[in-house]
């Protein structure tokens, strides 16, 4: 098709699309009104359930604990996606084409390189008390230890996004979360059914093994994206030489 | 018994785990053997699981957490003797793909291995779910699994537009999904299926629920490649090693007809009651539709895994007509296609791919006569083409007769026809191929196929007698299907089951009994008079059309600018797919809109 | 002005549709597609809203207070993760694509056609 009548005939289907969507919200209670017995019975029960604060946590890594093992995954299926697409072909000989010039940059950058990594702990670590998480905290710390290459060069970053180095380590958290579940299976328990008991409220002891899958989940989110990150950053260094 | 149900998917993402992080510790022979082992123990798994399942439905909360007062706190897998029996056959056809792979991709891939195996894993957990958003996730990630194997060969753009086109279409596929699916829960408040349906049956469906429907449907259609959502499959299995296809083509594309089917079924049937056939004409017509397009596609390729590309969605159209019946009996007949389909196309994927190992090609017109002097492999690609035709009591046959007779009970004889024919049609372009290659009939060149696609052969050192004993398996099993005995009935009483909503709902939110007929016979199902002619019928037609093919009479060229607009159709460009997906989606949310209120 | 958020949950979708199906870099088309997640996001998370509600994290805050939905974000929390792999692996592709054929421009790169 040409692109005119690409778009005309995609504005004619959007329009109708937009007529179904529009039909549909009609249904929808009010912005602000959304009751749903689910979420409502979630919030009241998993505080005195599981003592866990963060009620979010409690459901991604509890109630609902079996997506996020899926999503888990997801994830880690996607980084070896990228590793098996962006596997070296034929590479060129590296030049350094990553070394920042500002020395003002590279003092304050490696301070928050520290910071960095140091909040996304906390995060993954206090995730099921106050709001953050597994996730949350998994990107942060990537990010923070991302933010190493930026602020000084390649082979400063080199030694973290080593690949071979994490590989294990991804597949250790991704691993470790279906190990955890299963292990339930063991002692007679249905999959993922939360072994240990749910300890005190508002403290690091609470929630049952919420904790051990939040950390199993942050290493691996904190490990997938560094694969992630550094796949990319060395095909922008050493990109593939391609017979045409 | 009910430990069973997460191992089946546990085990093989957890060997996809292993093999993944003893990547550079391991050696290969090692994680070889751990995916097959992984795979090879999922297949047990199932087949243990169905015969847990025929007896009374399984059921398992995850993490223990059990509805309270008909809410469901958690997320469950509600396994059906259907479902489990799907499992089965992607366990086996995922060993069967990893045990051809160990010789067949040579070059240390350490990375596919996983892929592969995850893929099983997430297949399976998707058809034995009863969550909505469960659903969602092992769909996305058996996507994700997809994306990379087909992009496997990156070094040619073949593959590379292959997966870039899967990709996209399929990622807005599951965005539809998506919404559909916070429209649901803003009903509803439930994300379990069997609440949701009895959440929904209450009132009349009104504009949410009818494009939510809409949503969630046209997301797993376009997994199901049905048209118009099919254009990306031919691009992709073209493109993706043999192996790989053949899981994809097997069970991955059906994947797509048990959502919509499941999601029909157990959420959408109380609410549609009343006006079922509006959903079922629907998604029968579609399915008419694109078993007729897959059929006349594939006479038009010359590359082989394209032509089988086009005869998976002529299959699947077959196979979303028969749901589209909405009976126990077509949706049991669809079981069987399926599980005919899966091995028998399996199997000629496989051919494909000895064929490219050892012939250094895989283009019809390129291999004219070449393979002569193979007659094993020829034996094997005439067996798996005649289980997909199906001949009276052969491999498909089985199915077809099911749905015809459920197209009968409902009055609507002008189904078996069409659907008849569209077998007919894709069976001829595998014989015509088949008759080329093997035996070196017909002409040197084809003005109407398509144009060339070229592959690269893999490297040279795969063990051909592997292969073809494990092509052999899979053909011998395809070609049987109509005669195992006692499948008929099972199958039967198994769809009765997977639409019975009420039940589904009473057992998984409150524990009521769902047990149903067992020891049932271990007879051969009785089929109509009326299936054995058309069957007998539409194998002489795929003869005489494949005939035809081979020498087209100049007359054909009448038909020439027809097929050359369809095949502009197929431009390989991603934003003409997207655009067919918007126009199929507000299709059917325009048809249902009028239908169903 | 109660169904502002849906219907900007429904504009996105479709902008970032049209993107897609316009688009003459892969690049380009990646981000569209995560346009088109955000309207999920969007549409999911104003599904939830309780007006007046605070944040389901009972940290100090009695319970039995009003809060608003924990499902519709544990859910959003899963569709980012969707998101970022789907990016990556288009973007993995796009690089390889430019690798093989030293363009990004999808019209110009279906060499399967038919």
């Amino acid at each position: 098709m040409t692109r005119r009548t690409r778009i005309v005939i995609f504005l004619t289907a959007a329009l109708g699309l937009a007529a179904l969507f529009g039909w549909a919200f009609a249904g929808l209670p009010a912005f602000g009104n959304g009751s749903h017995v689910y979420a409502f019975l979630l919030n009241h029960v998993a505080v005195p359930e599981r003592h866990t604060t963060n009620v979010v946590a409690a459901i991604v890594f509890d109630y609902r604990g079996f997506d996020t093992l899926g999503e888990e995954f997801i994830l880690f299926t996607a980084v070896a996606g990228v590793v098996l697409l962006l596997r070296p072909v034929e590479r060129e000989d590296p030049e350094d084409r990553g070394t920042t010039a500002s020395d003002a940059l590279r003092f304050v950058g490696v301070g928050m390189v520290g910071a960095g990594v140091l909040v996304g702990l906390w995060l993954i670590a206090f995730g099921y008390i106050t709001p953050g998480g597994g996730f949350q905290g998994g990107v942060a710390v990537a990010a923070g230890a991302v933010l190493l290459y930026f602020v000084s060069n390649y082979s400063a970053f080199y030694p973290l996004g080593h690949v071979d180095g994490l590989d294990p380590v991804e597949a250790l958290g991704a691993g470790g979360y279906a190990v955890i579940g299963a292990v339930a299976l063991v002692s007679g328990l249905p999959f993922l059914a939360n072994l240990l008991g749910p300890g005190s409220v508002g403290t690091l002891v609470s929630g049952g093994s919420i904790p051990f899958l939040n950390w199993a989940s942050g290493i691996e989110v904190a490990a997938a994206n560094l694969i992630l990150f550094s796949e990319f950053i060395r095909e922008y260094l050493h990109p593939a030489r391609q017979d045409g | 018994m009910t430990w069973l149900a997460p191992l089946v998917v546990a085990v093989p993402l957890l060997s996809g785990a292993l093999v993944a992080g003893g990547d550079h510790v391991a050696p290969r022979a090692l994680q070889n053997a751990i995916g097959v082992c992984g795979s090879a123990a999922t297949f047990v798994l199932a087949v243990l699981l169905f015969r847990a399942a025929e007896r009374h439905e399984v059921l398992t909360w995850f993490g223990g957490w059990r509805p309270r007062s008909g809410i469901a706190v958690g997320i469950d897998f509600a396994v059906d003797p259907l479902a489990a029996g799907m499992c089965a056959l992607i366990a086996g056809l995922s060993c069967a793909a990893l045990v051809y792979s160990i010789t067949y991709m040579p070059e240390a891939a350490k990375l596919y291995d996983t892929l592969l195996l995850v893929a099983a894993g997430s297949m399976c957990g998707f058809v034995l779910s009863g969550d909505l958003f469960n659903l969602f996730v092992w769909l996305e990630l058996t996507a994700v699994a997809g994306y990379a194997l087909t992009g496997f060969e990156v070094k040619q753009l073949g593959p590379l537009q292959g997966a870039l086109n899967f990709a996209i279409v399929n990622t807005l596929g599951g965005y539809f999904v998506l919404m559909g699916i916070a429209l649901v829960y803003a009903r509803t408040g439930a994300l379990n299926l069997a609440q949701i349906g009895s959440a929904l049956s209450t009132r009349r469906p009104d504009g949410l629920v009818i494009v939510a429907f809409t949503l969630v449907v046209c997301g797993f259609l376009c997994k199901a490649a049905v048209v118009p959502f099919h254009f990306w499959l031919a691009d992709a299995y073209a493109v993706a090693p043999a192996p790989v296809c053949m899981v994809f083509a097997g069970v991955m594309t059906d994947i797509g007809l048990v959502g919509v089917a499941r999601v029909y079924a157990t959420a959408f049937s109380g609410a549609f009651g009343l006006h079922a056939h509006a959903v079922g004409d629907l998604l029968l017509w579609l399915g008419i539709v694109s078993a007729l397009v897959g059929g006349v596609m594939s006479l038009v390729q010359r590359h082989l895994k394209r032509m089988l590309a086009y005869s998976v969605i002529c299959h699947i159209g077959i196979m979303l007509a028969g749901i589209g019946l909405l009976s126990s009996k077509a949706l049991g007949g669809v079981a069987a296609l399926l599980l005919a389909h899966g091995l028998a196309t399996g199997a000629l994927f496989l051919v494909a791919g000895m064929l490219l190992a050892s012939l250094r090609s895989i283009d019809e017109l390129r291999l004219r006569g070449r393979a002569r002097a193979r007659p094993w492999l020829a034996a094997l690609w005439f067996v798996g083409t005649i289980a997909l035709i199906g001949p009276p009591y052969v491999g498909a046959y089985l199915g077809h007769a099911m749905i015809d007779d459920a197209a009968a009970e409902l009055g609507r004889h002008w189904v078996q026809p069409l659907l008849w024919l569209a077998g007919a049609l894709s069976g001829a372009a595998l014989l015509r191929a088949g008759a080329r290659i093997f035996l070196g009939f017909g002409q040197a060149t084809a003005e109407f196929l398509s144009p060339e696609v070229r592959e690269d052969p893999p490297d040279r050192g795969a063990n051909l007698p592997l292969l073809g004993g494990t092509t052999a398996v899979l053909a011998i099993a395809g070609l049987v299907v109509s005669v195992v005995p006692g499948l008929g009935p099972r199958v039967d009483e198994g769809a009765a089951r997977f639409l019975d909503r009420r039940s589904y709902a009473e057992h998984v939110l409150h524990g009521g009994p769902f047990g149903f007929k067992h020891d049932l016979p271990f007879a051969i199902e009785h089929t109509s008079l009326e299936s054995v002619i058309y069957a007998v019928v539409a194998t002489l037609l795929a003869l005489a059309i494949a005939a035809v093919g081979l020498r087209p009479p100049r007359s054909l060229s009448i038909v020439e600018p027809a097929l050359a607009g369809l095949k502009r159709l197929h431009s390989g460009v991603v934003g003409d797919y997207v655009v067919w997906l918007t126009v199929g989606t507000a299709v059917v949310g325009g048809v249902w809109a009028v239908t169903l209120r | 002005m109660s169904y502002l958020p849906f219907a900007v949950a429904g504009w996105v979708c479709l902008i970032g549709l049209y993107g897609v199906a316009t688009s003459r870099n892969l690049i380009h088309l990646a981000l569209c597609l995560t346009v088109t997640q955000s309207s999920t996001y969007v549409l999911l998370l104003s599904v939830g809203y309780v007006r007046g509600g605070t944040a389901p994290i009972f940290k100090g805050v009695k319970l039995g207070t009003r809060a608003v939905d924990p499902v519709v974000q544990s859910l959003s929390l899963t569709d980012i993760v969707v998101s970022v792999t789907v990016l990556a692996l288009i973007l993995a592709l796009g690089l390889d694509v430019f690798g093989a054929a030293k363009t990004v421009d999808p019209d110009e790169i279906a060499e399967l056609q038919g």
